[in-house]
């Protein structure tokens, strides 16, 4: 915001030449238009996910078994309930009252908060077992590879040390951990297949980029909850407060889609 | 303020709509409704319809969707440009989507991979 406008609470910020009401418009309809490409964003994403699912429905059918649904379905009621409080802290600021539309901005930002330590359980719980991009990994490959004589490099090397390094040469792989969570066969199998690796690596993409913009949310609302506790809303001036709940309320949006999409559908 | 409104004549002359609590409490009750019977659907074997399962998800997240964004976003109470702004976007998905469903299935013979699927045999080893 430009710092020639003047700031006084409870007062619009605008130049002179706006009124408040234009500016109010304005604002709304350049944060409609942001929405409309972060659609565009996640289209992207999810008609990736069409297509490898129409290709690969059963590995996906599989890998999504791998996820807890139950945590999903925590994220989906914590994230629906922040929705919720947004809406009411733009409400109260809709009346004037700073106070409880900072009491109602901390609590949407607790949830996100929440929503944040459950995907940082499922995703710890997704690395302990080795679900995740970009390792090289070992006694799997040497199973799987055992069967089937690939000798990329192998050959002429030694043992074990052929089985481990030489089986699959592949240079995107799944680790399988220490193993002491008893992976069955099947979910070692699943471990080097590329199908598999299909599922997470769309699974990462989304809900990674759906985090990031959880975090981004937490960030503007708690600016706004700033403001609130510095008085600066009435009812006549609360476009922060809107555009911010307008943000949160996408973010809560597209989990509404991910979360069946990703847990729950066979 | 009413007398710059005279010279807008598009709606504009007031700042947003405001809504009753008992709006936002009843589209809270209904998209955690909502949410109970996605799962309930997708995890109880007596609501297998197979092939639609993913149809009715998507169409239950599609409802919860618009109650958000008619109510908590305000959407039923802004003008058509930002209905069209939304909508846009909505389109373009929907013709990605619509020509993947018409490509997907007339090129399955020609996939590179065959499916294989070891979690589900060793279900079916099972049963």
């Amino acid at each position: 915001m430009n710092s020639a406008v003047e700031t006084i609470p409870g007062e619009p910020p605008h130049a002179h030449h706006w009124t408040s009401v234009n500016a109010y418009h304005g604002a709304k309809l350049g944060m409609w238009l942001f929405l409309a490409t972060e659609i565009l964003l996640f289209s992207v994403l999810f008609t990736s996910f069409a297509i490898y699912r129409f290709l690969y429905l059963g590995e996906f059918h599989s890998a999504s078994l791998q996820l807890d649904w139950r945590m999903g379905a925590t994220n989906t009621a914590v994230l629906i309930i922040s929705s919720f409080t947004a809406a009411l802290a733009m409400d109260a600021a809709q009346h004037g009252n700073n106070k409880r539309v900072r009491n109602l901005l901390l609590f949407t930002v607790a949830c996100g908060g929440i929503f944040l330590v459950v995907k940082y359980f499922e995703y710890s719980h997704k690395y302990d077992i080795g679900l995740f991009p970009g390792r090289t990994c070992p006694e799997v490959h040497a199973d799987a590879a055992s069967g089937h004589g690939d000798s990329h490099h192998g050959e002429s090397d030694h043992g074990a040390k052929a089985d481990h390094g030489g089986g699959h040469h592949q240079e995107f792989c799944w680790p399988t951990g220490d193993n002491a969570l008893g992976l069955s066969d099947a979910q070692k199998e699943m471990l080097v297949s590329n199908n598999y690796k299909m599922y997470f690596g769309l699974y990462y993409c989304m809900t990674g980029l759906h985090a990031l913009h959880v975090i981004i949310g937490m960030a503007v609302l708690s600016w706004v909850c700033l403001l609130a506790s510095r008085g600066r809303f009435s009812e006549k001036y609360y476009t922060p407060v809107e555009l911010g709940a307008l943000y949160w309320h996408l973010v809560d949006l597209i989990w509404i889609y991910l979360f069946p999409l990703l847990y729950l559908v066979d | 303020m009413s007398s710059h409104a005279d010279t807008h004549g598009d709606g504009h002359d007031e700042l947003g709509h405001i809504l009753p609590f008992s709006t936002y409490r009843n589209v809270l009750i209904g998209l955690l409704v909502l949410t109970v019977l996605t799962v309930v659907v997708a995890k109880v074997d007596t609501f297998d319809f197979g092939t639609l399962n993913i149809v009715i998800a998507m169409i239950i997240a599609s409802i919860k969707a618009s109650i958000v964004a008619l109510y908590f976003m305000h959407l039923k109470y802004e003008d058509k440009i930002t209905w069209l702004y939304v909508f846009f976007p909505l389109l373009l998905l929907a013709l990605m989507m619509g020509l993947i469903f018409i490509d997907n299935p007339l090129r399955r013979d020609d996939r590179p991979v065959e499916i294989h699927d070891p979690l589900a045999q060793q279900l079916e080893a099972l049963q």
